[in-house]
């Protein structure tokens, strides 16, 4: 850095120096990635700004703490509570953090136990008596066990049991879906293409004083798409949701596996995002959290509203590098569909591939009759059933092939005919 | 070549001077960074002066602008440098008849190497170091910001033929992004953060003045009004700064004295990019909003 720093503007006893590094931890409290090397810097940009005016002194703190639009109206709150009196913004923290730090804690505690129970009592339950004699139960039990698992597969998630659902979702939990990675401007060495890389081939030259013995060769270097789900969480759609967010958590977390990033929202009356919740290892704790944060569980469905509101804020920042949008939905919309007919048309236009995922696609006399359905199908990509684990299976299969369209063709034809 | 401004108020002045009315957050972080010598990392909608800000510095300044547009697949070759080849093959067929012992030595010195934006920002300039605007970083991917990592933090590039360049004094570095994907923290932090927002009616009202000042005070008031009211709307693309100044210069062109709603029909594409949006405003919705306008207008 440059020496000019007018050091001395900072008073020798220090106080001022101390006070910012109280602030940063007041910050990092409240949430903000506040580091040491950043508490440094803002020390050093006082010293620099000098501060006649206390709104100077805010902006030159906010330049170097805040590095997100999100973080500006948290800053200001606790830069107001800080700078009029230090202990009183920690008698505040101290009333709330412990409460909030304990309820989280529990939380995450509640549902890794849950697990944790499951997976140590697992099969050490006795069966309730009245079933049936124990001696012939166990050879029973073992033959029924694959063609259990094999009905599973099939079931529709509307029609499992209890135990049958925690079942699926331990199978959900192991699948996965496979993507084609795509093809990018950048070039890396390879032996087996036409492009020639001249850097390297006169580099080479070099070591033969000038011969250009053999080209070196270069291709495109591929990368992996993100993926962006859709999910409707509304009543109609509640227990296929529930699955298939399952379903998504487990696509989210596996590591090395494809997608450079998973976006997930849901929507029912209103659009959330929780990406930030799918994070949390435990599938349990994910939900949990997506739930609390989601009002809207098992309510009303307006489509185009939801919709409209993700092309808006959301659709710039996550559909920019080829992302695949996987739309969760029986597209039963109350409201009027022009709308839902307009951002759905956007949508399409601003992702890679659209791909929608409609359980009542199970029935076999399907026929796209609702107003909602109509507005949709002409707008996507692909149309598939998810109501099962096999179709969530099929789908895996379908994604890597870029022609795939589902059912899409032959509804598209039912909706002209 | 200007001397750096010594405070924040100097910093409003200097660029007022060219034109560039910036809020007091604005010159705050303009003012540190330059002070500090920290590259400066503004984000924000589209049309809202960040591109703007390195083209009034260097002028300010007496600086020259070096300008990096990124773009998918940036690579290090168009970036910093890249060897002329056809010179290079040309001086090995020379040096077969002649010497070859000198040819290693040769071929790769700065003779044969074309400099791109990163490199030349690193060179001493005439007018003292230059204004490097990495514009739209949002735009490239994540390996070129890891590379942007050593460029910015040491102000050197490393060139693997040539070695490490260091800039003997470090450029004027002012990134952008348009926020169409979150770049990575680790870049940020090496940077001062700032988030340029719409702004208030007054300081629109001023930069109107400042860059179209033949327009009628009420015209312009009508018009930044009008733009503020529209920012409310729910719209696909909300109109920047620049949209406005754009517009103002279209009625201008039109020789408009006041805002009126066939006026605004037929202008509308001067502020809105959309179809929707346009379609949506087209006709009574326009009536609407210029009548509120005009109703809030009347006592100021």
């Amino acid at each position: 850095m440059s020496p000019t720093y007018p050091a001395l503007d900072i008073p020798d006893d220090g106080k001022l120096a101390h006070n910012i590094a109280h602030f940063a931890r007041a910050l990092r409290k409240a949430g903000l990635p506040v580091g040491p090397g950043r508490t440094l810097d803002a020390v050093r940009a006082v010293a620099a700004a000098g501060f006649d005016r206390r709104e100077d002194f805010y902006f030159t703190l906010q330049a170097i703490f805040v590095s997100r639009p999100e973080e500006r109206a948290t800053f200001a709150q606790v830069f107001r509570l800080f700078w009029r009196d230090p202990r009183y913004l920690d008698h505040i923290m101290s009333l709330l953090l412990p409460q909030v730090h304990g309820v989280q804690e529990d939380r995450a505690a509640q549902a890794a136990e849950k697990r944790a129970a499951e997976a140590l009592l697992d099969g050490q339950l006795p069966p309730p008596p009245q079933d049936r004699p124990e001696g012939d139960q166990i050879e029973i039990d073992a033959t029924a066990t694959m063609s259990a698992e094999e009905r599973l597969r099939t079931l529709d998630f509307e029609q499992m049991s209890a135990s049958e659902i925690s079942a699926a979702k331990r199978m959900l939990a192991k699948l996965s879906l496979p993507v084609q990675p795509l093809k990018t401007r950048r070039s890396a060495p390879s032996t087996l293409t036409a492009r020639i890389d001249a850097r390297r081939s006169l580099r080479g030259a070099m070591r033969t004083g000038g011969e250009i013995a053999t080209l070196a060769r270069k291709a495109p270097v591929t990368r992996w798409p993100n993926l962006v789900v859709l999910c409707d969480i509304s009543g109609s759609m509640a227990d296929y949701s529930r699955m298939v967010l399952h379903f998504v958590h487990a696509v989210a977390n596996r590591k090395g596996q494809g997608w450079a990033r998973v976006h997930a929202f849901t929507f029912g009356t209103r659009l959330t995002n929780i990406t930030r919740h799918l994070r949390a290892r435990d599938v349990d704790a994910a939900l949990k959290a997506a739930g609390a944060q989601a009002q809207d569980w098992s309510g009303g469905t307006r489509i185009g509203q939801s919709l409209h509101a993700f092309n808006r804020d959301w659709s710039r920042r996550v559909l920019g590098q080829g992302a695949v949008v996987l739309l969760i939905t029986d597209g039963l919309d109350r409201d009027d569909t022009t709308l839902l007919a307009r951002e759905i048309e956007r949508l399409h236009l601003s992702c890679r591939r659209l791909i929608w995922l409609n359980p009542l696609l199970r029935w076999t006399g399907f026929a796209p009759r609702a107003q909602g359905i109509r507005a949709i199908l002409p707008h996507v990509d692909s149309f598939r059933a998810g109501h099962s684990i096999a179709s969530l299976e099929a789908l895996g299969q379908a994604i890597s092939q870029t022609d795939d369209g589902g059912e899409r063709d032959r509804l598209m034809a039912l909706l002209r005919g | 070549m200007t001397a750096l401004p010594t405070s924040i108020d100097a910093v409003e002045t200097l660029l007022s001077g060219q034109g560039y009315v910036a809020s007091r957050a604005l010159a705050t972080v303009v003012f540190l960074s330059l002070k500090l010598g920290r590259p400066l990392f503004l984000e924000g909608e589209a049309g809202t002066g960040k591109t703007e800000i390195a083209k009034t510095l260097a002028t300010a300044l007496g600086r020259r602008l070096i300008r990096l547009q990124c773009y998918e697949g940036l690579d290090a070759a168009s970036a910093v440098a890249e060897w002329n080849f056809a010179a290079q093959m040309i001086a090995i067929r020379a040096a077969e008849a002649t010497d070859r012992d000198h040819l290693k030595a040769e071929l790769f010195t700065e003779d044969y190497l074309i400099a791109r934006p990163l490199l030349e920002a690193m060179r001493p300039q005439p007018g003292g170091a230059p204004v490097l605007l990495i514009d739209e970083i949002d735009r490239t991917d994540e390996p070129f910001e890891a590379f942007l990592l050593e460029a910015l933090s040491d102000f050197q590039v490393t060139i693997p033929e040539l070695g490490t360049i260091r800039a003997p004094e470090p450029p004027i570095v002012i990134l952008t992004s348009n926020r169409t994907r979150e770049v990575h923290d680790a870049l940020k932090r090496r940077c001062l953060y700032h988030w340029v927002d719409y702004p208030s009616f007054d300081r629109e009202l001023e930069i109107l003045h400042a860059r179209a000042p033949e327009a009628q005070e009420t015209l312009s008031r009508e018009i930044v009004a009008f733009v503020q009211k529209l920012r409310r709307e729910d719209l696909f693309k909300r109109p920047g700064v620049a949209e406005t100044i754009d517009w103002a210069k279209c009625l201008l062109a039109l020789d408009v004295i006041a805002l009126s709603p066939e006026v605004i029909s037929d202008t509308l594409g001067a502020i809105l990019k959309y179809q929707d949006d346009i379609q949506k405003l087209q006709g009574s919705e326009a009536k609407r909003l210029l009548d509120e306008v005009k109703r809030e207008l009347v006592p100021a």
